[in-house]
């Protein structure tokens, strides 16, 4: 019998570039003026400069090109949907391979990671004190931005440890936590405390906020997997729990013979990768729309599908069979798509007597997240269940900012939006301190 | 096919191509193994005055991952024996007889000297004798190499006693490291040279290790000038070969030259050819890739004598040189614009930058709408890769602002992307020299020229 080790199985995709690697491919890039990889990256890093910078030798300054526009640049070259973005834009594209951006991206800041170096200090003590509610890639970005402009940052974060799903919610094979945790530890290095299990309105009170501090910024995420309402939903497996077992706890994750994923998003295919690679011999993603509309990204589909999982679309789970307390089955009807519903997309529907069984023995839903609960805490006004904020990412309380995939109504959630929201929420939140205390409102 | 072979000042080789009195022909192995791989002479490591040599004697200069676009070298003359070179190269004479062996030679400056080294020279039976008055490194510093092609006066003097003694060929081989090749050329021929040589390697200093501060290569805590040689030397190399070509006293002698100086490909020596080169030395390519490369050499530039009709190497020898000019006699009057296929343009915007800040400002970023647009035109908030090369501006040139200076041209990375168009100018074709014939006044005085340039239209942004 062949032994797995969860370490290795799971352990990080693709290697580092060797330094003669990154050299090759650093002189491969143009150079482009205005280029239109620096446009298509939210966070909008100046890529030409930062490769250059490696073509050059000058690795540190590269890390710095990099930090300075995205503060999380190591976990965003690990996890970004470059081909969406940077990659996809690149003027190789067309005849030749786009730039491999992100590798190279992750080569500059791994480099000063693993050699402790800083490329940013804290800015002249302002005598402003900021709380961030959440230590995720928002949050930390924010928190960083705003020290680095001389603020004193508190950030609150309930779990154990700061980075959010970059820490807890991203597979092994994209992002190892050490990453996640570096850059939690820069941020503590310019000099924001991170306060950890501390969650508003647990242990944490609006009160003490809203008194102790003269900005608040909100990045408290989105909450747990939904409930689908269906019989026997009690022994459905979260899909981000799933996750974060095999990150904090590997050896302790029990995995199916045959499991089933509910969803087709990015945290689906993470969940049925760890399946996979954890011995599951049968590995069903069921989605109940088609292909067309799955809202993994395409490299996760077709890594999913090289991993050698398979997929039911059209298909709604109706009820999970349970026998002695033990998972035999999931119950299911096929679908059929209909009208466009309200999200554009085609509405399926079920086909009428067409229920089938999926024998399974394990059963794991990635099906979206919780709308933030702390927007009816706070009694904020929300979009579609996400807090709204205007152009300045102020919510509807005066001092309270938001950013980060609590406020994300629109478009799809990713780290590097969450990025480009914290770093531009410190900005705004800067520019109403210093205007307060009549300086300059420069960032 | 072509016609490869050459007869050079009575010096026969089945092709133009040999291998320049370098590393390469240190030996008679080496020289058997290259004249395997097809090439059709070559020139012996230079033979004569006893000397030793170095370690970290060949530094290079790498260019954006780029590797030994030049090489730079203190290695001596041959540092083996006299006797076993002289034996070595009977030995690959009797074995190539269709093959051109040429031998360089160096030794003190006394008619002695090169008298012994000649008489042992021609005793092997090689085909010719190349004096090395270009060696700029080590042997200068002794009187010899550059020291000699330095000064006319002694290439003369010390071609003059080669000439007395040598009953085969003998080529001189100059220097590039003077103001002009012609001086010491024309001193050459003088003295009755049979043919010329150039260029031997360039005066040059490699580098400085940044870590610790020392001259690359570092020779035992030292560095110092080596000789520059490969594909960065090239158009130096053409510029000297074509002096010689268009000078009036050198083309009357009717005696060929060698070419050399960063050939790498067959086209490359169709350059040379074209500019006068008869006979085609290569070196640095070799050093970098081996022997193979003479299979290209040969291929590429049959094939092309044949797309081009030329039937002999004597048909290609310069051609081109007749368009040797200065700018004294270039037409003021031509003009070119450049312009941007947008089909092939994958805007990487290198022109519009490159025009911009540093030449005549007259390439605009243009959208979709048709407006010009400054760069980095985009909302903060505005991202992924469809907005992003969606609204790309495209680079257009204003053509009645643009010089032609072609910059843009030479960054474009897309092959045919960017062309220099030529558009008529109206105005009636007159060079510099003409001009200032006609108005010397505006030579020296800028209202003159204002003048000058109102009355036929010429306006400077």
């Amino acid at each position: 019998m062949q032994i797995i080790k969860p370490e290795e199985v799971l352990s990080e995709y693709y290697p580092p570039l060797t330094d003669h690697e990154a050299l090759v491919e650093a002189n491969r890039c143009l150079y482009c003026y205005d280029a239109p990889c620096t446009h298509a990256c939210p966070t909008h890093i100046d890529i030409p400069k930062f490769i250059k910078k490696i073509a050059t030798g000058n690795v540190v300054g590269s890390a710095r090109t990099i930090l300075e526009s995205n503060l999380m640049g190591a976990t965003c070259a690990r996890v970004c949907p470059v081909q969406e973005l940077c990659e996809g834009a690149c003027v190789l594209g067309a005849e030749h391979k786009p730039i491999a951006i992100g590798r190279l991206q992750r080569y500059a800041t791994d480099y000063v990671y693993e050699r402790g170096i800083d490329v940013f200090k804290p800015g002249p003590p302002t005598g402003k004190k900021v709380a961030v509610i959440g230590a995720g890639p928002a949050g930390l970005t924010c928190a960083g931005e705003l020290a680095k402009l001389g603020h004193s940052v508190t950030v609150f974060e309930k779990r154990e440890l700061p980075n959010g799903l970059s820490t807890y919610g991203i597979i092994v094979l994209r992002e190892p936590v050490e990453v996640a945790q570096a850059e939690a530890d820069m941020v503590r290095r310019l000099g924001v405390e991170i306060k950890t299990q501390m969650e508003l309105g647990r242990n944490l009170s609006w009160d003490e906020v809203k008194q102790g501090f003269d900005a608040v910024f909100l990045s408290v995420g989105l909450g747990a997997v939904p409930r689908m309402g269906i019989p026997g939903e009690e022994y459905i497996l979260d899909g981000l729990q799933y996750i974060e077992t095999s990150k904090m706890n590997p050896g302790s994750l029990k995995v199916g013979h045959q499991v089933v994923v509910i969803g087709a998003g990015n945290t689906a295919v993470d969940c049925a990768t760890i399946a996979k690679r954890l011995g599951a011999e049968r590995v069903t993603m069921v989605y109940r729309r088609t292909e067309r509309e799955m809202t993994a990204y395409d490299f996760e589909y077709s890594f999913v599908k090289n991993e050698g999982v398979e997929f039911r679309f059209l298909t709604q789970p109706v009820e999970v069979l349970v026998e002695n307390g033990q998972v035999v089955g999931l119950k299911c009807v096929r679908m059929a798509l209909g009208a466009p519903d309200a999200s554009g997309r085609p509405a399926p529907e079920p086909v009428p007597g067409s229920e089938f069984v999926l024998p399974c023995d394990q059963v794991v839903k990635a099906i979206g997240q919780e709308k933030p609960a702390v927007a009816r805490l706070l009694g904020l006004e929300t979009d579609k269940g996400f807090i709204k904020v205007n152009q300045d990412y102020q919510t509807s309380l005066p001092g309270v900012y938001a950013g980060g995939d609590c406020i994300r109504a629109k478009g799809s959630a990713s780290t590097v939006m969450a990025v480009q929201d914290g770093k531009l929420a410190a900005f705004a939140i800067h520019r109403n301190l210093m205007a307060g205390m009549g300086a300059a409102a420069d960032d | 096919m072509a016609d490869l072979s050459i007869n050079f000042a009575g010096i026969k080789s089945p092709n133009p191509f040999w291998l320049a009195s370098a590393p390469p022909t240190n030996s008679g192995a080496q020289i058997h193994r290259a004249f395997e791989h097809g090439w059709g002479g070559a020139v012996w490591k230079t033979i004569g005055a006893p000397v030793l040599n170095v370690s970290n004697r060949y530094g290079a200069w790498h260019y954006g991952g780029q590797k030994m676009l030049a090489i730079n070298n203190v290695e001596l003359i041959s540092d083996r024996p006299l006797e076993v070179n002289l034996k070595e190269i009977r030995d690959v004479k009797r074995h190539w007889p269709d093959r051109a062996v040429i031998v360089s030679a160096m030794v003190e400056s006394t008619p002695e000297a090169w008298r012994d080294i000649i008489l042992k020279i021609e005793d092997t039976g090689a085909d010719g004798i190349e004096l090395n008055y270009g060696c700029p490194h080590g042997m200068s510093e002794r009187g010899m190499g550059s020291a000699v092609g330095q000064v006319p006066e002694y290439c003369q003097q010390i071609t003059r006693w080669v000439m007395d003694v040598a009953k085969i060929p003998v080529i001189v081989k100059l220097t590039p490291n003077v103001a002009s090749v012609v001086p010491p050329a024309r001193a050459a021929l003088a003295a009755g040279a049979n043919g010329l040589s150039l260029i031997n390697t360039i005066n040059s200093i490699v580098g400085v290790d940044l870590d610790n501060f020392q001259i690359t290569p570092n020779i035992g805590g030292k560095g110092g000038h080596g000789g520059y040689a490969g594909p960065a030397v090239k158009p130096i190399a053409l510029n000297m070969l074509s002096s010689l070509g268009v000078d009036e006293v050198v083309r009357k002698t009717g005696v060929p030259i060698s070419g050399m100086g960063g050939i790498s490909t067959w086209r490359d020596a169709a350059e040379f050819l074209l500019l006068g080169a008869t006979s085609l030395q290569v070196c640095t390519a070799v050093m970098h890739y081996g022997f193979r490369i003479i299979e290209d050499l040969t291929d590429g530039l049959n094939a092309w004598m044949d797309a081009k009709g030329f039937k002999t190497i004597n048909d290609v020898v310069g051609k081109s040189l007749h368009r040797i000019s200065d700018f004294n006699d270039f037409d003021l009057s031509f003009r070119a614009v450049a312009r941007i296929n947008p089909d092939k343009c994958i805007q990487c915007n290198l022109c519009y930058v490159a025009c911009n800040d540093t030449a005549h400002q007259c390439i605009d970023l243009v959208d979709a709408s048709g407006q010009v647009v400054p760069p980095y035109h985009y909302d903060v908030r505005s991202n992924g890769k469809h907005e992003a090369v969606s609204t790309r501006p495209q680079p257009v040139v204003r053509e009645e602002d643009c010089v032609g200076c072609r910059l843009c041209h030479n960054v474009c990375p897309v092959e045919g992307c960017i062309e220099m168009v030529e558009v008529p100018s109206g105005r009636a074709s007159v060079t510099w020299r003409e001009l200032t014939e006609k108005r010397p006044e505006v030579t020296n005085d800028w209202e003159a020229m204002q003048r000058y340039r109102e009355e036929v239209g010429i306006e400077i942004h």
